[in-house]
């Protein structure tokens, strides 16, 4: 290969969600289950079985008009790489079903090695890994339009968002076929960023300083990837999870509501930027 | 009918009775092998676990079956290691109740994991850095350790006894039994860390998360420790209770005194660690992830306050002050009091340490959620408990288990 050698750098890819630009609409949600095939019940009302690698949750300032104020906020989940360089979740795994791959920085689930002891769940704070209490039923001829390049998973095993990981390796095959060791930034989009009307999901490489990711979120490598930028944030910042999904926000009470603070904390200071 | 089968000089109910017994918890049993049976055919969707209650009444129920079951390591190594002679005269009970325990505790786990023919992946694929295959190594070889002390006793069975190879596999097994009562207790140290363990490490659950020392959160140290001070707790609470039920004194005062004083100086330190614990956690570790202690008493309708107080307080330091006071052990009375609420306090510590941490919100959009455990969870826990009765039943009848009985009850 032409480039080989030149890429040395891991890529750490990842998501910066613009909350003043979404609308909440769950087009991302749709997406994503469309493309990474996954099953839902016939009766989704309850909301603590169901499986939805995206969640759009609704946040609220709590005031009453006319401040009050309202934020939708899309949780995919966060490909945490830990501090300390052990996510929540691969680090509990006693099967070894669940891995941080150190080339793209994405957390795998391994569905045919994975025995279903749900403790990554229970290491989860973002609820971001669902368990198939089901086995997947597919309303009759819709097994034809799902996607052949995502397995579709059976019950008794967790499973979670993947940043459309097929994507990539698609990308990256065609990428070898071309000569080429290096993706290009839009070669490699998840699908719910692709479909979001409002534009409000930006995914990219936040290792790499042309990426809009890096640009937006200017991530500092040196401390836990916290974001230079001082409208964005991540959750459960203080845990210490180093998230790589940021959000960001003009608004104080939506970045206030991404962490837990105390009553008499002076959010700014905490606020680590 | 079987009077043959049953130890020389001991009396035993009809075998009528015992018969009737067999088939009453027989049927509770039978229940719990429904709902298994029903859970492994058609999945975890039989439970009321959901995506935030990965952990439930299950994991409770494991947790707490092997802390009640440290009573079996804690008095072998007292007796075999430490040299607390005395107790020879409950060993044998202490095991049996490690047995059903444990086996009770793998049992649960076969029924809790959502591809049980996946099970041997966690031996097969074991990530050596979670504290789950920690436990399982350790609980497997413990569980391997407790059957070769329970053999023994099932070989003195008076029939069995007679066939000269199983005579002497028995003295042999019986002359090298220190060996495994260290490979238990160090085995133990291990698996009853790394359960704490397995809620300690949780970084990301501010009301679980503890600092240690190396790899070792506080809690797997708390965890070893409490198993050791209660668990025997509850070798003296169903020996009390097998007294009650079959009429007859079956060990003497002076062992129960013994066990019962170690076991409350054992809880006594460990409730100053516990309290230290807990007053580093609620003023230095969980404020610096931004939460307040109330915060994870308040603003939901079950877990209050209260419940620390009644860990702590009510089966902690109560039971505690009782056994290691001279009056409070020979106070029968006092003695069964102090040991139930020590029971009760181990559990509520398990629980908390499972199903609260599940409970509470991290997010700060979120709220507390609550859960219920179904009919097939309910049965399959308590499936163990009449697996359990039955083993004491069938043991006590036909094995010498009490090596004191035919002196107490002349």
């Amino acid at each position: 290969m032409k480039e080989e050698g030149k890429h040395k750098k891991a890529k750490k890819y990842g998501m910066v969600i613009n909350l003043d630009a979404c609308t909440g609409c769950g087009a991302c949600m749709v997406a994503c289950m469309a493309e990474n095939n996954v099953p839902f019940k016939e009766d989704e009302s309850n909301k603590l079985d169901s499986i939805a690698w995206m969640r759009v949750y609704k946040l609220t300032n709590g005031k009453s008009y006319p401040e009050a104020d309202i934020c939708y906020l899309p949780r995919p989940c966060m490909h945490c790489e830990g501090d300390h360089g052990h996510s929540p979740c691969v680090s509990v795994c006693p099967a070894t079903a669940t891995d941080y791959n150190h080339d793209t920085g994405i957390v795998s689930q391994i569905y045919t090695r994975c025995f279903g002891c749900r403790y990554c769940m229970v290491a989860c704070p973002y609820h971001a890994r669902y368990f198939n209490w089901w086995d997947p039923v597919w309303p009759e001829g819709s097994t034809k339009y799902l996607s052949p390049n995502v397995s579709p998973r059976m019950r008794g095993i967790v499973e979670k968002c993947s940043f459309c990981f097929h994507r990539y390796q698609l990308a990256m095959d065609k990428a070898y076929v071309e000569g080429r060791t290096v993706l290009e930034e839009n070669e490699y989009q998840t699908s719910c960023t692709q479909a979001c009307p409002a534009g409000a999901i930006t995914f990219g490489d936040l290792n790499n300083p042309e990426h809009k990711v890096h640009q937006l979120a200017k991530p500092d490598n040196k401390h836990g990837g916290r974001p230079g930028n001082p409208n964005v944030f991540r959750l459960l910042e203080r845990l210490g999870t180093n998230p790589k999904v940021y959000y960001m926000s003009s608004r104080e009470w939506v970045r206030r509501a991404g962490d837990n603070y105390l009553g008499d904390e002076d959010f700014a200071k905490t606020h680590r930027h | 009918m079987d009077s043959a089968l049953i130890p020389e000089g001991v009396n035993r109910c009809s075998f009528g009775k015992f018969a009737i017994g067999i088939i009453i918890v027989g049927g509770v049993l039978l229940w719990g092998v429904y709902a298994m049976l029903l859970i492994w055919l058609k999945g975890l969707n039989q439970t009321n676990m959901n995506d935030y209650y990965g952990f439930a009444l299950w994991i409770w129920a494991d947790l707490g079956v092997i802390a009640l079951g440290g009573g079996a390591f804690f008095t072998g190594l007292l007796r075999y290691i430490i040299g607390k002679d005395e107790l020879k005269n409950i060993i044998n009970y202490a095991v049996l109740i490690g047995f059903i325990c444990y086996s009770s505790a793998l049992l649960i786990l076969a029924i809790d994991i959502g591809q049980p023919l996946r099970g041997w992946f966690i031996f097969w694929h074991a990530n050596v850095h979670s504290m789950l295959t920690e436990v399982a190594f350790c609980l497997s070889c413990y569980f391997a350790v407790l059957t070769i002390e329970y053999i023994p006793l099932i070989l003195e069975n008076r029939q069995i006894d007679k066939v000269p190879f199983f005579h002497n596999l028995a003295h042999n097994m019986h002359e090298v039994m220190a060996i495994f009562a260290a490979t238990g207790a160090f085995l133990s140290f291990f698996h009853q860390g790394s359960l704490g363990g397995v809620a300690g490490v949780l970084y990301s659950r501010p009301f679980a998360f503890r600092e240690g020392i190396f790899i070792w959160p506080w809690t797997f140290f708390l965890f070893t420790w409490s198993a050791a001070a209660y668990g025997p707790c509850f070798t003296l609470f169903v020996t009390r209770l097998t007294e009650k039920i079959s009429g007859k004194k079956l060990v003497k005062q002076n062992v129960i005194d013994l066990l019962a004083k170690i076991s409350g100086w054992t809880m006594g330190t460990y409730l100053i660690a516990k309290i230290i614990d807990t007053w580093y956690w609620a003023t230095v570790s969980a404020p610096s992830m931004g939460f307040n202690l109330i915060d994870f008493y308040s603003n939901n309708s079950f877990y209050g306050i209260w419940i620390l107080v009644a860990e702590i307080v009510i089966c902690g330091i109560i039971p505690a002050s009782i056994l290691l006071t001279p009056k409070g052990r020979s106070n029968s009375t006092l003695l069964f009091t102090a040991v139930s609420l020590a029971c009760i306090g181990v559990l509520l510590n398990r629980w908390v340490m499972v199903l609260q941490v599940m409970a509470i919100p991290v997010m700060t959009f979120e709220n507390w959620v609550l859960y219920i455990p179904s009919w097939q969870e309910v049965a399959t826990t308590i499936l163990p408990v009449a697996y359990g009765i039955i083993l004491i039943m069938i043991s006590f009848r036909y094995l010498p288990i009490f090596p004191q009985e035919r002196e107490l009850n002349p």
